[in-house]
């Protein structure tokens, strides 16, 4: 069976956002980009798959600039066999949404005749957690989100789900879209000899025309601001002193 | 305009996240319908009725929605859509699950976890670990949108809203129901508490939470766990406070052994009031903390408790 897995650069997850002063967005010049890290346990997981014997083949997919050849890179060097880079903008400031990004893989999923896909649950830029979902219903898959146990049985996936009051056991039939949640697995670091190894690996690039996809963002975003901030507090000096200060000041006790 | 809203619950209890999405519904302007989908779930849609704001409820009983398994109820929600400009979800876990399937059938985009209604087609949303607000307009016809439920409001009681039954599509049969595991716990639910209290890596061990435990019901308290906690085995997965776990804002959040990483604070920096204790004096956590206490939790926290008693 063949896995897609579909990878997003992103800012890099310890990097301190900063927002414009004009309001016009985030600044991502010259800051640090990385592989979404959900993304990362999800490459974790198909190639694991494929070690077991139960995948043939890991396929990496990343949508959106030019740059994210680096993301693909990083994906083959983890142990993914091949990659394709869908070019859909010119500016990294510009994010492809989920709805165009899922009709496109929903292409790239038909065109390779992948039984499943392993997405990351959520990006952690925008912060929809909705690609993989848009994904399953475009192809008319079932979906396993928020996963993080998965076990292949025959034609069924057999997926743990982190939900609201605990855990949630659900079997899926292939083909199916997981997506991956940060108990899953530990992903692995790409050793230097697989680095090297990964840059003789195929990367195939395409175009978002290629497949026919509208990229045109269907929410238009009217501002960016910087969250509320909080005024700094005190520290007290024992338990007695918090606990007045909570009955007293804060009149939450 | 008509708002249609799915509401979450365990075919038992109404959950407290689908209130907070009526308010938000509300804002958005029209009447507002209530979807409750499930088993044996007439309680549920009675007390749905009641929520203030509501116009009617339309009540769908079926095995197949009893799991909250998405392939079913997003079919059912679509072959309601039609009559709704805006489709709107709890921002719970089944929300989220749902509301993007939808949202793609519709061939609209989701609008996720919104924290604010500026005009009906124009809301806010954190982005980047909540470092950011985005204020996003949609130029779809119908708008499919996820509440926080953290940033609005519990709606009053009504005299109870009509309730309608309805059936829904035959299931796709596309996955089904193995189990679930869930904690039974006398503790008030995480994101509605309005005191919670954390603990984190500092905590040391499944069997030191206790002394989280035993602070959080002095204080009639829910508790709740950083994600190095959760990942490390001290406390269970639903515990996980942060981007990627649950969103809280309760008049009192007291972190323990927590070092205040960005994606812990985008989970609990809307709280009213923030205690932080930390034996590492500069612990971002005291960045956010109106009261910040320097010292070994250890004895701190049961001091805390006892004279609490
Ligand atoms: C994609 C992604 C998503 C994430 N999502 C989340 C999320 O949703 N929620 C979340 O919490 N994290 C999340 N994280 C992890 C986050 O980055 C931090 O690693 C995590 O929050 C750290 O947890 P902690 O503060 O308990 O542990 P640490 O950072 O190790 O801090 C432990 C603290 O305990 C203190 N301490 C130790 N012993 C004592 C003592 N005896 N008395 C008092 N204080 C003591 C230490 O001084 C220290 O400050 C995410 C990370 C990534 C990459
Ligand atoms: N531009 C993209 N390229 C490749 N994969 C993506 C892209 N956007 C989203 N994804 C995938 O979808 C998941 C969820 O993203 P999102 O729905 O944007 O939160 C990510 O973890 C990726 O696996």
């Amino acid at each position: 069976m063949k896995i897609l897995v579909p990878v997003k650069r992103v800012i890099d997850y310890n990097v301190k956002v900063r927002v414009k002063a004009d309001g016009s967005g985030v600044d991502l010049a010259n800051v640090k980009m990385s592989m979404n890290p959900f993304d990362e346990i999800a490459v974790e997981e198909a190639i694991r798959l494929k070690e077991k014997g139960v995948a043939e083949e890991v396929i990496a997919v990343s949508i959106g600039v030019k740059q994210a050849q680096e993301t693909l890179r990083t994906a083959l060097a983890m142990g993914a066999d091949r990659a394709i880079l869908v070019v859909a903008a010119e500016d990294v400031a510009t994010d492809i949404e989920p709805l165009a990004v899922a009709k496109i893989l929903a292409k790239v999923a038909e065109a390779e005749g992948a039984k499943l896909v392993i997405a990351g649950k959520q990006a952690i830029d925008n912060d929809m957690n909705a690609t993989g979902q848009m994904l399953a219903a475009l192809l008319g898959w079932p979906q396993a989100t928020f996963a993080s146990e998965l076990a292949i049985e025959g034609d069924k996936a057999k997926v743990t789900r982190e939900v609201d009051g605990g855990l949630q056991t659900i079997e899926v039939k292939l083909p199916a879209i997981v997506t991956a949640d940060l108990r899953l697995n530990e992903p692995r670091y790409a050793s230097l000899p697989n680095i090297m190894k990964a840059k003789k690996k195929p990367l195939e690039e395409k175009t978002a025309a290629d497949y026919g996809v509208d990229v045109t963002p269907r929410l238009t975003v009217v501002k960016t601001t910087e969250p509320s901030v909080r005024k700094a507090g005190v520290k007290v000096g024992s338990v007695d002193e918090l606990i007045a200060k909570l009955k007293d000041e804060a009149g939450v006790l | 305009m008509a708002v249609l809203i799915l509401a979450k619950h365990d075919n038992a209890h109404l959950n407290e996240a689908t209130g907070k999405a009526v308010t938000a519904a509300t804002a958005m302007g029209g009447d507002v319908t209530l979807l409750v989908a499930g088993e044996n779930c007439g309680a549920v849609a009675e007390a749905a009725a009641k929520l203030g704001g509501v116009t009617k409820v339309i009540h769908v009983e079926g095995a197949e929605y009893a799991h909250r398994l998405a392939e079913p109820l997003t079919d059912l929600v679509k072959a309601f859509a039609e009559d709704y400009e805006h489709i709107v979800f709890p921002g719970t876990t089944s929300g989220r699950n749902v509301a993007p399937r939808l949202a793609a059938l519709l061939d609209v985009m989701v609008i996720s976890e919104i924290t604010g209604v500026v005009a009906p087609d124009t809301f806010e949303r954190p982005i980047y670990a909540g470092n950011a607000i985005q204020t996003v307009k949609s130029s779809d016809p119908k708008k499919v949108i996820t509440v926080r439920g953290a940033s609005f409001a519990a709606p009053g009681e009504q005299a109870p809203a009509p309730i309608e039954t309805a059936t829904g599509p035959a299931d796709p049969g596309l996955s089904s129901w193995v189990e679930d595991k869930t904690q039974v716990s006398d503790r008030p639910e995480l994101a509605s508490a309005k005191i919670v209290v954390s603990g984190g890596r500092g905590v040391g061990s499944e069997e030191n939470f206790a002394i989280v435990a035993a602070l959080a019901d002095k204080l009639g308290a829910a508790v709740g766990a950083s994600r190095a906690a959760v990942d490390s085995g001290y406390a269970p997965n639903d515990w996980q406070v942060g981007q990627t776990g649950k969103v809280v804002a309760p008049d009192l959040y007291i972190a323990l052994g927590i070092s205040g990483a960005i994606q812990h604070l985008a989970g609990m920096k809307d709280s009213k009031v923030i205690v932080a204790i930390n034996k590492d004096e500069e612990a971002p956590i005291f960045q956010v903390a109106d009261y910040g206490l320097v010292g070994d939790l250890f004895t701190l926290v049961p001091e805390m408790a006892e004279k609490l008693g």
